[in-house]
């Protein structure tokens, strides 16, 4: 077999396939998008892949593929786990049939994400099995383990790499396909029917099965101790034992070390193994302190006298990610060792800050400029969503006043509204978040005679996971034709009659139209429609005419547009990144800006 | 083991570049590991690529002070990156400045010139390469990672030659590109005195 360099992500899919994967669903996030997408890029042909609208349907129709026996693979961040976790909790009472494996992907930093939950404790919470790998090629040796184990006790596992392993790329061999078993299809029982006296059954069950697996995953290649050097150990898991092991290297130590690949169940006899050596922890993990608690309970259980560290005595950060010379420093200081120095450098001068900005040419930066336009002068609040448009909260748009999780424009800016009537309360909602929860959200507004304008920025992709396929693109990731499902058609089924689908890039009609929406009373709808820039090849670039530009700096203070750049006293246009959307051409109070030729 | 940081500003190309570097690495029946910046924080931001050839890795990243060699598209990018090279270690940057947004809208007027002269005041090995000259020799921004590439393979830090690199490019690239790369390769090269 010859080795590839291979993302983490693709490893996944590719140990997936080789597993014999028969189903995956997903909605994309950060860092788990390239999961899902390498099955499809990989497809043998016979998987059946799909985005779904959100994380909550891709669960369950993996579920039902699972009940009729095919193996099937969900794929989500951390956040999606949330909206995912309605069917999760009661799945993990029935049980399934083929096996499933959730794909959960962590954001320790946060680098990407709204928040620094672990998936560890999730799993501890819906009571399923957790795996943690360490490496690239460790969650590609994985993943075959985790769907054996899950058919072997009939519950669906979590697999769960963080960033720093879903990014990484690593040359790893991939074999051939495992043969495919045909499902057996779906078998009418009562105990696919959740009722509380099955649910009672199902929990003792459960608890049962979880006590068993702390003894039997301690043999598992996952959960390891490895004997070494004096009377002090290191715990860790996930990316933080590749990182510990690369500090001791550095340090030149050989302490006992304990490997946890699978936190939950907590592998106890392995754990005990350890602690029978050695008179001290230092616990290295990422986000909740979940393998110095299991510690902690198992100390007091077996009434042991040992001294952990770790993040409840503040030894480790309890927020943000481990580096290697953070926990070097660290491991340092709990072994009394000093840490290699570091070459003497002269402080260096003030960094520019590059803060991530919306592209040249986005057209959501054309919409916020209109609705920021039209309301001058007026109270108004603008509630933004998750997607590339959270980014119209930078200077200088400055018109995103409120972040929550994904669909939750629509609900604060209602919520607002009922406080604030004297208010225009906007919401902003791109269209694949508009489909996953601003549809019912919607529904809640128009239902409840809410007063708001709910703004829809159309720009026919799901920009900034990297340009998904959604409901609203006539195209899925089996690179079929699907069904479009219309937005205006959408919004007039659920009620809303006052609808306006405006170009932004046509900021005289684009102003119009919010200027209308804001004056109707009721939920009032303003479709932006212009695609991502990704989708297409600019024809035409701007230019600036020096002679006519006067220095006077409007379009930069105006629009923060990265096409846009000093040039002395005057501006000029980076053709490199400019995508001719021309609205600084409208901007400029002397017409300095034009077409190129 | 060979540690190198590729850094830049989003957009630049460091992907491909450390994308090259694993895969001759990997022809030549050696381990690769690469790392690099995804999602929200590409969008003109700051990005790097750790690129880490050879046995006895274990973090996906470099660690601080061991890179053997930084790549750096941009002079303040090497400027922020320089933590992790190691003691004596080389740097390969392209003069040209990225200004960022940020600076379109401040009082300060960003040149990059600060940033070089911090460089050469280092007890570092410094590699200049003209990145400005290059684009207008070579017609394209596209072709600086080929430049940049070239000149670290001509400094004699990585297991790569210029000649590898070449005929890496023929190889991999479509043919209507190969000239345009080549030069680049060879105008790169030139930098290191």
């Amino acid at each position: 077999m010859k080795k590839q360099l291979i993302m983490g992500n693709e490893a996944i899919g590719l140990g997936a396939i080789c597993a014999g994967v028969q189903v995956v669903t997903g909605y994309p996030g950060t860092p788990s998008t390239e999961v899902l997408e390498s099955v499809a890029k990989h497809n043998p042909g016979d998987i059946y892949v799909e985005w779904s609208v959100n994380e909550k349907t891709a669960l369950e129709v993996a579920a039902g593929a699972a009940y009729a026996g095919a193996r099937v693979m969900v794929t989500m961040k951390q956040v999606g786990l949330n909206v995912a976790s309605d069917p999760l909790m009661s799945l993990s009472y029935v049980g399934i049939k083929g096996g499933m494996v959730i794909l959960v992907a962590d954001d320790p930093g946060p680098i990407s994400s709204q928040t620094e939950q672990d998936t560890r404790t999730f799993g501890a919470y819906s009571k399923l099995p957790v795996f943690d790998p360490a490496s690239p090629e460790e969650a590609f040796a994985m993943i075959g383990d985790a769907f054996e184990l899950s058919e072997a006790y009939g519950t669906p596992v979590i697999l769960r790499p963080t960033t720093r392993v879903c990014h990484a790329y690593a040359s790893i061999a991939v074999p051939e396909r495992k043969e495919v078993r045909a499902p057996e299809g779906f078998v009418k029982d009562s105990k696919w029917v959740i009722f509380p006296r099955l649910s009672f059954a199902a929990h003792k069950r459960i608890e049962e099965r979880n006590r068993e697996l702390r003894h039997t995953l301690s043999d598992s290649v996952y959960n390891t101790y490895t004997p070494g050097d004096g009377r002090k150990a290191i715990a860790c898991g996930g990316v933080s034992y590749a990182y510990v092991k690369e500090a001791l290297h550095i340090l030149d130590v050989h302490v006992p070390i304990m490997k946890v690949g699978i936190p939950h169940p907590f592998p106890e006899d392995t754990a005990l193994a350890m602690l029978a050596d050695v008179d001290e922890v230092l616990v290295c993990e990422e986000l909740d302190g979940v393998i110095e608690k299991e510690l902690f309970a198992l100390l007091g259980q077996k009434q042991l006298c040992r001294v952990i560290h770790g993040k409840t005595d503040g030894t480790t950060p309890s927020a943000g990610e481990n580096t290697v010379n953070g926990l070097m420093s660290i491991i340092a200081g709990y072994l009394g060792v000093s840490s290699p120095a570091m070459p003497a450098r002269k402080a260096p001068p003030a960094l520019p800050v590059r803060p991530p900005v919306l592209c040249a040419g986005c057209p959501h930066r054309a919409s916020f400029y209109a609705v920021k336009q039209a309301m001058k002068g007026r109270k108004a609040v603008f509630a933004g969503d998750i997607g590339c448009y959270t980014l119209g909260n930078a200077m200088p748009l400055d018109m995103t006043d409120s972040c929550l999780c994904m669909g939750a424009g629509i609900t604060i800016a209602q919520g607002i509204s009922r406080v604030q009537p004297d208010t225009v309360c906007f919401s902003f909602t791109g269209d694949s978040t508009f489909y996953h929860t601003g549809l019912p959200n919607l529904a809640n507004a128009v239902y409840n005679n809410a007063d708001m304008v709910a703004v829809i920025l159309d720009n026919s992709t799901t920009a900034m996971t990297g340009h998904q396929p959604n409901p609203n693109t006539g195209n899925n990731v089996m690179g079929e034709v699907a069904a479009k499902i219309d937005i205006e058609g959408a919004l007039r089924g659920i009620g809303i009659t006052d609808i306006a689908v405006v170009d932004p890039l046509d900021q005289d009609a684009a102003m119009e139209a919010v200027r209308q929406a804001a004056d109707h009373k009721g939920v009032s709808a303003i479709i932006f429609r212009a695609p991502c820039i990704a989708l297409f090849k600019p024809a035409k670039l701007c230019a600036v005419d020096t002679d006519k530009c006067i220095g006077c700096r409007k379009c930069l203070r105006e629009l923060g547009c990265p096409g846009l750049v000093k040039d002395g006293k005057k501006v000029r246009i980076d053709t490199s990144l400019c995508y001719g959307c021309g609205l600084c051409i409208g901007v400029c109070p002397v017409g300095a800006i034009g077409y190129e030729g | 083991m060979l540690n190198i940081l590729l850094c830049g500003v989003g957009g630049q190309g460091t992907v491909l570049a450390s994308k090259i570097l694993a895969g001759s690495a990997i022809m030549q029946g050696q381990d690769a590991h690469t790392a690099e910046t995804i999602g929200m924080a590409q969008r003109g931001g700051s990005v790097t690529s750790h690129v880490r050839l050879g046995d006895g890795v274990c973090s996906p990243l470099i660690p601080l002070g061991q890179a053997d060699l930084i790549i750096a598209f941009e002079p303040a990018e090497a400027v922020r990156n320089l933590p992790y090279l190691k003691e004596g270690g080389t740097v390969v940057v392209s003069n040209t400045a990225v200004k960022p947004v940020t600076d379109a809208l401040s009082a300060s007027d960003y040149s990059g010139e600060e940033m070089l002269a911090y460089l050469r005041g280092e007890a570092i090995r410094l590699i200049e390469v003209d990145g400005e000259g290059l684009i207008r020799t070579c017609g394209s921004a596209k072709v600086l990672n080929m430049a940049l590439l070239g000149a670290a393979a001509a400094s004699g830090e990585m297991n790569i030659t210029p000649e590898d690199l070449c005929s890496i490019i023929r190889t991999t690239l479509p043919e209507k590109f190969h000239e345009m790369n080549l030069k680049a390769v060879e105008l790169g090269a030139q930098s290191v005195h």
